[in-house]
C-alpha cells in the first residue's frame, strides 16, 4: 500500500483538500495480483477441445432454432376462431427465436471463459481532470473569448441576450393552450354532468329505464342518465365518466339523515349515489349488502350507505354526493335535479 | 496521406480496413477502445441487462409501430377474438387485439415488449441499489448517478405511458388515476388534466399524445441519457472490487477484445434468449380479458405494473378525511402528502451522492469499491430506504394481501401504515449493526484467523483448537478499506463556528462513531506473538 498511498496523496495534492474526516489507511503491503491459475482448458487439451466442440455446435444448434421458428410461422398459423392457434403460434415461433438467441449467447459466453486467453490486463487511472496546463488554457480561452465579445464588460448586450434567451420560449408555452378546447372551462365540465329535472335512472348498460317497483331490498343497480347509450361514443364516455350512479335499496329505518332535506332525495330507501369515487376517481361499486358499506376498488375506500355515504376507512376525503331522486307517473325513477355538488376527485376550484 | 500506401496483400479484411480508416480514422478509435480493460464481476451485469433490454425494448417496439393505431376513434371490432366481435372500441384497443389474435408472433411480440419493459426497470433498480451499496457513486461518479437516476425516471415514465397505450379497461382506470392525482395538486392541476386529456377525461386525444411521448420523446431522452451514461463510464473507467493487485490507480480485467466483447455480446443474446423464452410462455396484460375501457365496470383486485405499485401504494396509505378548503380553495392533502412524500423520496435518492460527499469530506477520486459492510451507515441508510420502498409497493397490493391471507383490508392498511415509519428504522437499526458485526468477524478472522476443526490435545491435557492463519491475499482484502473517523468540529478562519459545520458534524457523528477501524500491523504482530507462545 506504501506505494498507493503515496499516488494517492498525489491525488489530493492536486485538489483543495478538505478531507478532514479521512483517516490515512493501513499499511500493510498490497502483496498484488494472485498468481494466474490456468484453466483446465489450459491443461488439457482434450478438454478444450470439448469445450471446442460445444460452442460450435451451440452456433448449428442457433441456426437450427432460427429455421424452426421460420417453419413454426408458417406452419402454426392462426386459425380463425381458435384461441388454442394463437397459443400455439406464439409458443412455437418464441422457442425458436428464445433458443436461437440463448444458443448464440451461450456459445459466445463459453467461448470467452473456456477458450480465450483469460490473462487479466492492468490499465492505468489517471484524474479525471485535466491537466494544469489543460485546465489554465481552459481558463485563458474563457478570457479571451470574453474580452473579444466584452461580454462582462457591455452588461447592456449581456442583459439583452440573457432577457431575449429567457422571452423566446414564451410563446410555446401559449401554443399548449391548444391541447384543450378553447371554448371550454374545466370547472365549469366538471361541476356538472348529465343528469337534469326529469331524466329517468336506466340500467348500465342496456338504457333500459327503472321502475321503483323493480328495485327489491337489498338490491343495487349500476345506473346511466336517460340518453347516455345514444351518445356518440366519446361523448358517451365523457359523459359516463362523471354520471355513473349506484342505485342500492334498503330498509328505510336503517338509512340516517341529517337532514329532511337530504332525507327527501330518496324514494321508499332508494338512494342513488355518484359511482365515481370522491379519492381520484375509480368506479366504487363494491356493494356489502349487510354492512351496506360501499367499497372502491382502486385505494379500497369504504363509504357507509346508511350514513349518506360518509368516508368510514381508505384515502378518501369527502362523501359520495347523492343523486336526488324520485318517481314519476308511470313509476320510474327520475332525478329530481343534477347532483348538487361535483362528482369525483376533488380540485382547487371545487369549492367556489 | 500519400505516405500511406495501402497493404499490398492480406485480402478483402485488410483492404476494406484501409478503405474505412483512410476515410474514418477508425484505427484511432480501435487503438483508444480495443485493448480497454474491464473489470468482471457478476453485479456488473445488472446495468449491462438494463441496456440489453433497451435495445429489446426498440427491437420489439418498432415491430408494435408497425401495426399499432394510436387513435381513439371508435370503432367496431372485428378481428378473430370471438368474446369480443361486435363490440364498440378504440381503434387502439382494437389493433392491439389484432396485434395478439390476426397476426402471426404479434402476441409473442407484445409480450416480448411488455416484459422486456418489465426487466428494464427492474435491472435498473437492481443496478441502483449495486452502485448504492458498494459505494460506486462517490467522486468522480456523482454526476453519472444522477444520469442514471434520470434514466430510471425516463424507463418509470416509457412504462406508464406504454401501459396506456391499449386502451383497455386497466390502462383507462391507470389513467383515471393520474387524472384524480393531477386535479388534486393545488393551483394547475384542473388545468394541466385539462390540457393534457384535451378536455375532460377521458376525452379522444390522450392516446395519441401518450403514443407521441412514448415513441419519440421519452426514447429519445433515454437514448441521449444513456450516451451520457456510458460516456462517464469510459471517462472514468470502470470502478472494481477491492482485492489484492487492485488499487485506486489502475484497473484489473479483461480486454473488449476479444474476452470481454465475447462475454458481454454473448450476454446480451442471453438477455434477449431469457426474455424471448418468457414471452412465448408466459401470458402478460391479456387485454382481450379486460374489455375496452368504460368508466363504470367494476375491477377489482387489478394492479398497475410493478414499478408504479410503489406511487399507487403511497396513495392508498393516506387516512381518511384529509382535505380542507382553504380561502375558496380546495386542498386534497389526500393526494398532495404522497406526491409529496414520492418527491422527496426520490430527491433524497438522487441527491445522496451530493449529501455523502459533504458529510465525509472527502475530496479524493474514489475507483475501489467499499463492501457494504465496511461502510455501515451507508448500507443502513440504503435497508430503510429499500424498506421504505418495499411497503409503499406492498401497499398497492394491499387488497389481494387482505384476500390471499385472509385478513381485514383495515388490519392490512393499518399495518403497513406503521410499518412505513417503523420499517425503515429497524431496517436501519439491524443493518447497521449486522454490517458492524461482520466488520468484527473480519478482524477477528485477520488477527486469529479462521478455525480449521482440527482440535489438538496438548502434553499438558489441554485442548485447543487450531487456527489457521491467512494467506497475504486474503488479508488483504479484509484490511484494506476506507476509514473515516468523524469530523472534528472546528472554527472557521473568521474564528467562528458556524451552523453549517455544526450540522456537517453531527452528520458525520451520525455516519462514523460506531466504526470498526481496519486491523493495523501493529495490532496484527501482537496477535500473531500472542498465538505463538
Amino acid at each position: 500500500m506504501a506505494k498507493n498511498d503515496k499516488d494517492k496523496s498525489q491525488l489530493v495534492a492536486a485538489e483543495p483538500s478538505t478531507g478532514t474526516g479521512v483517516v490515512a489507511p493501513t499499511e500493510f503491503s498490497d502483496p498484488g495480483l494472485p498468481p494466474h491459475r490456468p484453466r483446465v482448458t489450459d491443461l488439457d487439451p482434450k478438454v478444450a477441445k470439448r469445450a471446442e466442440r460445444i460452442v460450435y455446435s451451440l452456433f448449428y444448434f442457433s441456426i437450427a432454432a432460427s429455421v424452426f421458428a421460420v417453419f413454426a410461422y408458417m406452419y402454426f398459423p392462426i386459425e380463425e376462431n381458435d384461441v388454442h392457434s394463437v397459443r400455439m403460434n406464439t409458443l412455437f415461433i418464441g422457442l425458436g427465436i428464445a433458443f436461437s438467441l440463448l444458443a448464440i449467447g451461450i456459445a459466445a459466453v463459453h467461448w470467452g471463459k473456456q477458450l480465450m486467453s483469460d490473462k487479466e490486463g492492468i490499465d492505468h487511472r489517471h484524474p479525471v481532470h485535466g491537466t494544469d496546463e489543460t485546465r489554465a488554457r481552459a481558463v485563458e480561452i474563457f478570457q479571451e473569448a470574453n474580452e473579444e465579445s466584452g461580454f462582462s464588460r457591455r452588461t447592456l448586450i449581456r442583459n439583452g441576450l440573457i432577457g431575449a434567451l429567457i422571452a423566446f420560449p414564451l410563446p410555446a408555452i401559449a401554443l399548449f393552450r391548444g391541447l384543450a378546447p378553447m371554448d371550454q372551462d374545466p370547472n365549469n365540465e366538471l361541476k356538472h354532468t348529465m343528469w337534469k329535472k326529469g331524466s329517468r335512472l336506466t340500467r348500465d348498460p342496456s338504457g333500459l329505464p327503472i321502475k321503483a317497483s323493480d328495485v327489491t331490498i337489498g338490491s343495487a343497480f349500476q345506473v346511466i342518465p336517460e340518453g347516455l347509450v345514444d351518445l356518440p361514443e366519446h361523448e358517451m364516455l365523457d359523459a359516463k365518466a362523471k354520471a355513473a350512479v349506484l342505485l342500492v335499496r334498503l330498509n328505510p329505518e336503517d338509512l340516517n339523515w341529517t337532514s329532511k332535506q337530504r332525507e327527501s332525495w330518496a324514494y321508499e330507501g332508494i338512494v342513488a349515489y355518484s359511482k365515481i369515487c370522491t379519492h381520484v376517481g375509480c368506479p366504487v361499486a363494491l356493494y356489502e349488502q349487510q354492512t351496506h358499506h360501499l367499497l372502491c376498488p382502486c385505494h379500497q375506500s369504504q363509504f357507509d350507505v346508511s350514513n349518506e355515504c360518509a368516508v368510514i376507512f381508505g384515502p378518501a376525503a369527502r362523501p359520495l354526493p347523492q343523486l336526488p331522486i324520485a318517481v314519476d307517473k308511470e313509476g320510474y325513477l327520475i332525478a329530481t335535479s343534477d347532483f348538487t355538488e361535483p362528482v369525483g376527485p376533488s380540485f382547487w376550484e371545487r369549492a367556489n | 496521406m500519400s505516405n500511406v500506401t495501402a497493404p499490398s496483400k492480406g485480402g478483402f479484411t485488410a483492404v476494406a480496413a484501409n478503405y474505412l480508416d483512410e476515410r474514418t480514422s477508425i484505427s484511432g478509435a480501435v487503438k483508444e477502445f480495443g485493448r480497454k480493460i474491464f473489470p468482471d464481476h457478476w453485479s456488473f451485469l445488472l446495468g449491462e441487462v438494463a441496456l440489453y433490454s433497451f435495445v429489446i425494448i426498440l427491437l420489439s417496439g418498432s415491430f408494435l409501430t408497425f401495426f399499432f393505431q394510436a387513435s381513439m376513434t371508435p370503432v367496431e371490432y372485428e378481428g378473430s377474438y370471438v368474446p369480443l366481435k361486435g363490440i364498440e372500441m378504440s381503434a387502439a384497443m382494437a389493433s392491439t387485439l389484432d396485434i395478439s389474435f390476426d397476426i402471426r408472433g404479434g402476441l409473442l411480440m407484445r409480450q416480448v415488449h411488455h416484459w422486456a419493459a418489465l426487466l428494464f426497470v427492474a435491472s435498473i433498480g437492481l443496478h441502483m441499489l449495486r452502485v448504492f451499496f458498494t459505494g460506486a457513486f462517490r467522486k468522480p461518479r456523482e454526476l453519472n448517478w444522477s444520469i442514471g437516476f434520470v434514466l430510471f425516471v425516463l424507463a418509470m415514465a416509457e412504462g406508464f405511458t406504454g401501459y396506456s397505450l391499449p386502451d383497455d379497461l386497466l390502462s383507462g382506470n391507470g389513467l383515471r388515476i393520474i387524472d384524480g392525482m393531477v386535479l388534486g395538486v393545488p393551483v394547475i392541476g384542473t388545468w394541466i388534466t385539462f390540457l393534457l386529456f384535451g378536455g375532460e377525461f377521458p376525452g379522444s386525444d390522450i392516446v395519441g399524445r401518450l403514443y407521441s411521448l412514448h415513441i419519440l420523446l421519452l426514447p429519445a431522452m433515454v437514448l441521449i441519457f444513456i450516451a451520457l451514461h456510458l460516456m462517464f463510464v469510459v471517462i472514468h473507467k470502470h470502478t472494481q472490487y477491492p482485492g489484492p493487485g487492485k488499487t485506486e490507480q489502475n484497473v484489473v480485467g479483461f480486454p473488449v477484445l476479444p474476452v470481454y466483447a465475447a462475454k458481454a455480446g454473448g450476454f446480451f443474446f442471453v438477455v434477449f434468449g431469457v426474455v424471448a423464452l418468457i414471452a412465448a410462455t408466459v401470458t402478460i396484460n391479456p387485454i382481450w380479458n379486460y374489455g375496452p375501457y368504460d368508466p363504470s365496470p367494476v375491477s377489482a383486485g387489478t394492479q398497475p405494473d410493478w414499478y408504479i405499485g410503489f406511487a399507487d401504494g403511497a396513495l392508498r396509505l393516506v387516512p381518511p378525511h384529509l382535505e380542507t378548503v382553504w380561502f375558496g380553495y380546495t386542498w386534497s392533502w389526500n393526494i398532495i402528502l404522497p406526491i409529496l412524500l414520492l418527491l422527496v423520496f426520490l430527491a433524497l435518492a438522487f441527491a445522496y451522492p451530493f449529501i455523502e460527499a459533504w458529510v465525509t469530506g472527502d475530496k479524493r477520486e474514489h475507483h475501489l469499491l467499499d463492501r457494504p459492510r465496511n461502510a455501515p451507515v451507508r448500507t443502513a441508510i440504503g435497508a430503510a430506504g429499500v424498506t421504505f420502498y418495499a411497503v409503499l409497493w406492498a401497499a398497492a397490493s394491499s387488497d389481494l394481501i387482505a384476500t390471499h391471507f385472509k385478513v381485514t383490508m383495515e388490519g392490512v392498511i393499518n399495518t403497513l401504515q406503521a410499518l412505513l415509519i417503523l420499517g425503515p428504522i429497524i431496517a436501519f437499526v439491524v443493518a447497521k449493526r449486522v454490517a458492524i458485526a461482520l466488520q468484527k468477524k473480519d478482524r477477528e478472522i485477520v488477527l486469529h484467523g479462521y478455525e480449521t476443526g482440527r482440535i489438538v490435545r496438548l502434553p499438558g491435557g489441554e485442548f485447543i483448537e487450531v487456527h489457521q492463519q491467512l494467506d497475504e491475499y486474503d488479508r488483504w482484502k479484509l484490511v484494506s478499506y476506507n476509514d473515516n473517523a468523524p469530523i472534528m468540529l472546528r472554527p472557521n478562519a473568521q474564528g467562528k463556528i458556524t451552523g453549517a459545520a455544526r450540522l456537517r458534524a453531527a452528520f458525520s457523528r451520525f455516519f462514523f462513531e460506531d466504526r470498526i477501524a481496519p486491523v493495523t500491523p501493529a495490532e496484527y504482530k501482537k496477535a500473531l506473538e500472542h498465538s505463538h507462545h
